[in-house]
C-alpha cells in the first residue's frame, strides 16, 4: 500500500502584473433561450472562419455549459469580436482567461 | 408557410400578404426601439446591447460610449434590409443576394430576441406549449399573437439559413 501523494502547497505567485502578458483576454459567448443552434454555428463560421465542426463544438459548449470562449487575444481585438457578435445578436462578453 | 429556396446566388421566397404585413410591422417596431423609442432601461435594449464587462460598470460604459452608435446603426440597417426586400404591400416574391440574406438573418434574430424578452422566454420554455396555453386562455390575446409571430420568425430564420448555407456548407 502506498500513501496518498502529498500535495505540496505552492506559494501563489503574484500574477497581477506578470499576467498582463501571460493571460490573454477572451471573448465569451453565453447561452440564451432564443438563438437557434444552427444560427449560432453559422455565426461562428462566419465571423471567425472556423470549420463547421469547430463551430458546432463551440455552439454545443455554449448550449450545454452555458458559455464558451470563442476567441482569445489582445483586449482591443476581443472587444471588436464582442461587438461583431452583438451585431449578430449573440450574447458576448470580454474577460481575462 | 413561406420557405426560402436557393436560386443561383440568391435566396428566393414567395410571401403571402399576411406574412408581408407581419414582417413589415416587426421590422418597423425594431427600428422604433432603436430610434425614437430607444431606452437603455428597456430589457430588450439590454439584450441587444449587452454589457461587455458584466462586473465592471465603468469599463462597460466606456465600451458602450465608443461602440453603441455603430451597433445601433448596424441594427437599424439590417431591419431596413428586411423592409427594403419586402413588397410594399400585398403578397410578392422576395429575392435576396448574399449580403441582404445575411442582413435578414441578423434582423430576424434581433426581432426574435426582442420578442423573447417581451414573452419572458426561458431555456425551459417550449413555445408550442406556451402557445397552446395562451390559446386556451384567450385566443385573441396579444400573447397569442406574439408567440405565433415568434414561432413564425424562428421557422423563417431557419429556412433562410438553410438557403444561405445550402450549397457551401451542407454536410
Amino acid at each position: 500500500m502506498t500513501a496518498a501523494p502529498q500535495t505540496v502547497p505552492v506559494d501563489k505567485p503574484d500574477i497581477d502584473e506578470a499576467s498582463e502578458f501571460a493571460r490573454p483576454w477572451v471573448t465569451i459567448v453565453h447561452n440564451d433561450p432564443v438563438n437557434l443552434m444552427s444560427y449560432v454555428t453559422w455565426v461562428f463560421q462566419q465571423l471567425f472562419g472556423y470549420s463547421r465542426d469547430k463551430a458546432e463544438l463551440l455552439m454545443l459548449d455554449v448550449h450545454q455549459k452555458g458559455r464558451a470562449v470563442v476567441s482569445a487575444g489582445a483586449r482591443e481585438r476581443m472587444e471588436h469580436d464582442a461587438s461583431r457578435l452583438h451585431t449578430y445578436g449573440l450574447w458576448a462578453t470580454v474577460d481575462k482567461q | 408557410m413561406t420557405i426560402f429556396r436557393r436560386v443561383g446566388a440568391e435566396c428566393v421566397a414567395d410571401f403571402r400578404e399576411d406574412e408581408v404585413r407581419v414582417l413589415r410591422k416587426v421590422a418597423e417596431e425594431v427600428v422604433g426601439l432603436l430610434t425614437d423609442g430607444f431606452d437603455r432601461e428597456d430589457p430588450v435594449v439590454g439584450r441587444l446591447f449587452p454589457d461587455v464587462y458584466p462586473e465592471d460598470v465603468k469599463n462597460s460604459a466606456e465600451f458602450r460610449r465608443f461602440t453603441e452608435g455603430d451597433l445601433k446603426t448596424a441594427k437599424i440597417d439590417q431591419a431596413g434590409a428586411v423592409l427594403a426586400g419586402l413588397p410594399e404591400a400585398g403578397k410578392g416574391e422576395v429575392r435576396l443576394d448574399t449580403e441582404s440574406a445575411q442582413a435578414w438573418l441578423r434582423a430576424i434574430n434581433d426581432a426574435r430576441l426582442a420578442l423573447g424578452i417581451r414573452l419572458e422566454l426561458t431555456d425551459d420554455t417550449v413555445v408550442e406549449y406556451e402557445l397552446e396555453e395562451a390559446l386556451e386562455q384567450d385566443a385573441g390575446s396579444a400573447r397569442v399573437f406574439q408567440l405565433s409571430v415568434y414561432s413564425y420568425l424562428g421557422y423563417l430564420q431557419e429556412s433562410l439559413l438553410e438557403a444561405v448555407i445550402g450549397a457551401n456548407f451542407r454536410r
